[in-house]
């Protein structure tokens, strides 16, 4: 049952130097890939890409192809609008079962923004969540 | 233990001294006289013969370098009689003039001595069959390896270089023992086997390889030797030198020098002194019996670090560590001396990351900053920031323990540093000079 509210992110693994996210951007492009959402990490000296996009098997398999360092991670999609401080009961509700928040990042989808969270028990968060009546998106709501 | 001259190999080292110091006189009286180059050589720096009076007094003689070989291009160094002359070889250098060896009847017996017990050392006989697997020709490594394993009484396969099938063949149906080659071929050879569906542990009675005349590491020795299931030993040598000379014994703890044959010293490239035993600098030899081209404190360029220390096989000669780098591609950082092959060892040690690097080198004030970056391992990666930091750390940490110079570390994407076919230039120094 949770598994269905798993949504599929692709992590690359890039080099902190200009002109790498153009790099990336035209390989999504020339492979027809749709990206719905992204975001960068960086540390010094590397980056991590992390992009929400549509058929993410087949994309993570066109950037293998394409000599690409790229890894299937999960995350969870929350959907902001339903009620105003929705974000921070989450994120209280996760905290509470010991659930540890690696990072998030924010997407205005075609119905309204979303938050995808990266967590370190991506299972156990989607079951407190929705023990809590909490909304979760599908991959096929984005 | 088995040796081929015992007596000799185990002589101790004050009597090794003792020869050296007998035949080092014997050497300088001969080339005094015989060579034209020497004598001149020897009235402009005020040394006579006469001067060498103990083994430390070899310091005043005058250093040479491949330079120097060059520049007497054919033969001018040659002090035999042409008549005593029974070979010679010629290295292509990369730069300039070839540079050519000449030997004598002597010459060759010497070189053949040294490898007959250089195999024996690590168990090779007469009953071994040896395929040279080393160019035969004008190059010295084919050669030299034959002369060697026919003065042991092995059987020899001169293979020479490539058909690599037709080697790999051989190997199984003339029950090669042992090969004579580089690490890289070896290797190239392990992968063809491979693909025919030999399996060197099964389908052959190899034991051990003869390795040389390029650089490599302890860790390429180790894939080796788990891949094929056999000793791998290291050889040194130069053309210059005669060709491939010495090998390590069963205990792999450096290569026996044999002082008989060969009085080496150990210079700081900067100063010309020497360093202290067991400290690492320039490489500097003197072919104590050579007759046909006298090879005198030649600077060889290779950077390593020799022992007295007796071997636990009971060699008594003095023990050559693995060649850490060339004094060309020394670089210096806050006055400390680095090698690309340090980087190397020490990258090769983590599993994180690949061998694929590149050294840059800053100014960063007045002081030299260093970075190294670091093609990251596709299967070491993951989403986890904080994992990849760990990962830097630690090869910042390794190279900091190795190299005692504070590094920056960079982690690549796999296939974004520029790869070298031939010889690799790892280092970017990018240094402000004053
Ligand atoms: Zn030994």
């Amino acid at each position: 049952m949770p598994k269905r509210h798993v949504i599929k992110q692709l992590s690359i693994f890039v080099n902190n130097e200009p002109g790498r996210l153009a790099k990336i951007a035209r390989i999504m492009k020339e492979e027809g890939i749709d990206i719905y959402a992204f975001n960068i990490a960086e540390a010094s000296g590397f980056g991590v890409f992390r992009a929400i996009v549509r058929d993410p098997d087949i994309a993570f398999q066109k950037l293998k192809d394409r000599d690409l360092v790229v890894k299937e991670t999960e995350v969870i999609a929350i959907p902001m609008e339903d009620r105003p401080g929705g974000l921070f009961e989450a994120a209280a509700v996760l905290g509470e079962v010991g659930i540890n928040i690696e990072y998030g990042y924010a997407y205005s989808g075609k119905e309204g923004a979303i938050f995808f969270i990266r967590v370190n028990d991506t299972e156990s968060a989607i079951n407190t969540l929705l023990n809590h009546g909490i909304r979760l998106l599908k991959e096929g709501d984005l | 233990m088995q040796f081929w001259n015992k007596t000799i190999e185990t002589m101790p080292r004050k009597e090794i001294e003792q020869l050296q110091l007998r035949l080092l006189k014997e050497l300088v009286t001969r080339i005094y006289e015989k060579s034209h180059y020497y004598h001149t050589l020897m009235k402009e720096v005020g040394v006579h013969p006469s001067d060498i009076i103990s083994l430390e007094d070899i310091v005043k003689l005058p250093t040479m370098n491949k330079t120097d070989l060059r520049d007497n291009y054919p033969d001018r160094l040659i002090i035999a009689d042409p008549e005593d002359i029974i070979r010679y070889h010629v290295s292509s250098g990369t730069t300039g003039k070839p540079t050519v060896v000449g030997y004598t009847k002597n010459d060759i017996e010497n070189w053949s001595e040294s490898l007959a017990r250089s195999f024996t050392s690590f168990g090779l006989g007469k009953r071994d069959v040896i395929q040279v697997s080393n160019g035969y020709g004008l190059f010295s490594g084919g050669l030299g390896m034959h002369y060697g394993a026919e003065k042991l009484g092995a059987a020899v396969v001169p293979a020479s270089t490539g058909g690599t099938k037709r080697q790999i063949e051989l190997i199984k149906d003339l029950k090669v023992t042992s090969i004579a080659c580089t690490p890289s071929y070896l290797l190239h050879m392990a992968e063809v086997a491979e693909s025919m569906g030999v399996d060197f542990r099964n389908d052959t009675r190899l034991g051990s390889a003869i390795l040389g005349a390029e650089p490599w590491s302890e860790n390429t020795r180790r894939h080796i030797e788990d891949w094929m299931g056999i000793k791998a030993q290291n050889c040194y040598g130069a053309s210059e030198l005669s060709g491939p000379l010495f090998t390590e014994c069963n205990e792999q703890d450096g290569v026996h020098v044999w002082g008989d044959l060969c009085l080496v010293e150990v210079i700081d490239p900067k100063t010309g002194e020497h360093v202290g035993e067991g400290e690492r600098g320039e490489l500097v030899f003197t072919m104590l019996r050579r007759e046909a081209l006298p090879i005198i404190r030649y600077r060889i360029g290779d950077i390593s670090e020799i022992t007295w220390e007796r071997c636990a096989c009971g060699r008594t000669h003095p023990r050559l560590q693995r060649v850490a780098g060339r004094v060309d591609d020394m670089i210096i950082i806050r006055g400390i001396n680095v090698f690309p092959s340090q980087v190397e060892h020490v990258l090769g040690e983590i599993e994180e990351v690949t061998q694929h690097y590149m050294i840059l080198v800053d100014s960063d004030g007045a002081l030299d900053k260093m970075t190294v970056q670091v093609e990251l391992d596709p299967e070491a990666f993951t989403d986890n920031i904080l994992t990849l930091r760990a990962i830097r750390s630690k090869v910042a940490g390794a190279l900091k323990d190795t190299l005692n110079v504070r590094v920056d570390v960079e982690l690549m994407e796999p296939g974004s540093l520029p790869r070298f076919e031939e010889k690799a230039k790892r280092v970017l120094d990018r240094r402000v000079r004053m």
